[in-house]
């Protein structure tokens, strides 16, 4: 297989990214995990690629404050073994040491999978859980977006034409307790369901909690159900029963059906993770 | 677009089509067949190489994007006549039974262990998570990287 030909352009700067990104047909690519493949099987045809993947302003992970900025480029690979990572977002580093296999993440970037949104792709859930903000740089000046809003639809996002993912933001969970687990598919090890929790408990009592589900829905979904039914519970065998119905219920009749399973399981298999998920914190 | 990559060593400046694939590129102009297409997806590893040290897809690769680097393939492992220690335990353990995952497991469990000298058992499978052996060998390939792990430690 061969993709269709295109225009490659390298810029220098984000801003010559910019420009030459708010071109028709025009596509940004960094690892190209996700893009190379689609082009490879010509389900994607960009005229124009944009080689983003020298511009090292959009490298590199650091903390600054209570945050953590992690650089659009930084790949699976350096975030999973990033010790600023493991201590301010632990479960991001465990979601990316489960991306694709070892190869894959020496190559895909943060920037690129959320941009491309796979609703089977696992750091969509965990930056959900934790109220990432994603920056960006586009024609018009720079955006700070809401990981809530960012995320739209299936492969889709709010990104205009142009605009590129520079950062992502996350506000420091190092006080909490996190814990990212899913479901794989066998054979692709993307996720059937993929389950966020971040907690914080006092005397035993959870006193804040994320939750967030993917996989599931088109979208990462919050559990805000189930976040209900866990805040202020001793995380007894009871709290955690009701908070895996819960779960079942927030992803309600958005719960996608497919080839590897359906709608039904897929509820299920949220309460199961979930679970699991609190337990392993 | 004219592009200078290095492959096992030797400087190589071609002028290719920037939808050309790195292991296209390896395989069609270098003539480098050792590196293999399987999936074209990045699933199967077949075209597993080195760039700049890490192991990579080589399908999921433009040639551009290795413009300036370092790449490493199958035929860059052995020095001259002797084989490179993850070879030699490849032969060593028939780690293969077609073989045509082999180039391909070989620098991905090279690239592996430089990181990580001395894995169990089931770090090995789970490092080879992203390598099909469609002949279902991967007893053999697992035994082959343990004992190339305990050579290279030795």
């Amino acid at each position: 297989m061969c993709p269709a030909s295109f225009d490659y352009h390298r810029p220098a700067s984000v801003a010559e990214a910019v420009q030459l990104l708010s071109r028709p047909g025009a596509k940004a690519l960094a690892g190209g995990h996700s893009l190379i493949p689609a082009m490879n099987l010509r389900v994607a045809q960009p005229g124009e690629l944009v080689d983003i993947g020298r511009l090292d302003v959009l490298r590199g992970i650091r903390v600054d404050g209570n945050r953590l900025i992690i650089g659009a480029l930084s790949t699976h690979a350096q975030i999973a073994a990033s010790p600023e990572v493991q201590k301010h977002c632990a479960a991001l580093a465990t979601a990316c040491s489960t991306v694709g296999d070892p190869a894959v993440r020496n190559w895909g970037t943060i920037g690129g999978n959320l941009a491309h949104a796979d609703p089977a792709s696992d750091p969509p859930t965990v930056v959900l859980a934790c109220d990432a903000v994603i920056h960006t740089q586009g024609e018009n000046g720079q955006r700070a977006i809401k990981a809530a809003d960012f995320f739209v639809d299936v492969f889709t996002v709010d990104l205009q034409p142009g605009e590129l993912i520079t950062s992502i933001e996350i506000p420091s969970q190092s006080h909490r307790r996190m814990a990212y687990v899913k479901l794989p598919h066998p054979a692709s090890r993307y996720a059937v369901v993929g389950v966020c929790v971040s907690m914080h408990t006092s005397g035993g009592v959870c006193d804040q909690i994320a939750i967030a589900v993917g996989g599931a829905t088109a979208k990462a979904t919050r559990a805000t159900g189930a976040q209900s039914a866990l805040l202020g519970s001793l995380l007894e065998a009871e709290a955690l029963e009701a908070a895996a119905i819960a779960i079942s219920a927030d992803i309600g009749d958005q719960a996608v059906s497919d080839i590897y399973a359906n709608a039904t399981y897929r509820r299920a298999m949220a309460g199961v993770l979930l679970k699991r998920a609190v337990k392993a914190l | 677009m004219k592009v200078s990559i290095t492959v096992n060593g030797k400087l190589y400046v071609r002028d290719i089509e920037p939808r050309m694939l790195l292991v296209n590129f390896i395989r069609e102009e270098l003539g480098l067949t050792g590196t293999n297409v399987g999936c074209d997806t990045s699933q199967c590893g077949a075209c597993t190489v080195h760039m700049d040290g890490r192991a990579i897809k080589s399908c999921t690769c433009f040639a551009v994007q290795a413009d300036g680097r370092q790449v490493t393939t199958i035929e860059g492992m052995a020095s001259g006549d002797t084989l490179h220690p993850m070879q030699e335990a490849f032969w060593e353990k028939h780690g293969l039974q077609c073989g045509f995952c082999t180039p391909g497991m070989i620098m991905a469990t090279t690239a592996y262990l430089k990181d990580h000298p001395n894995p169990t058992e089931a770090e090995i499978r789970h490092a080879l998570d992203g390598n099909f052996c469609r002949c279902t060998g991967y007893q053999n390939i697992v035994a082959a990287v343990k004992t190339a792990a305990e050579k290279v430690g030795a």
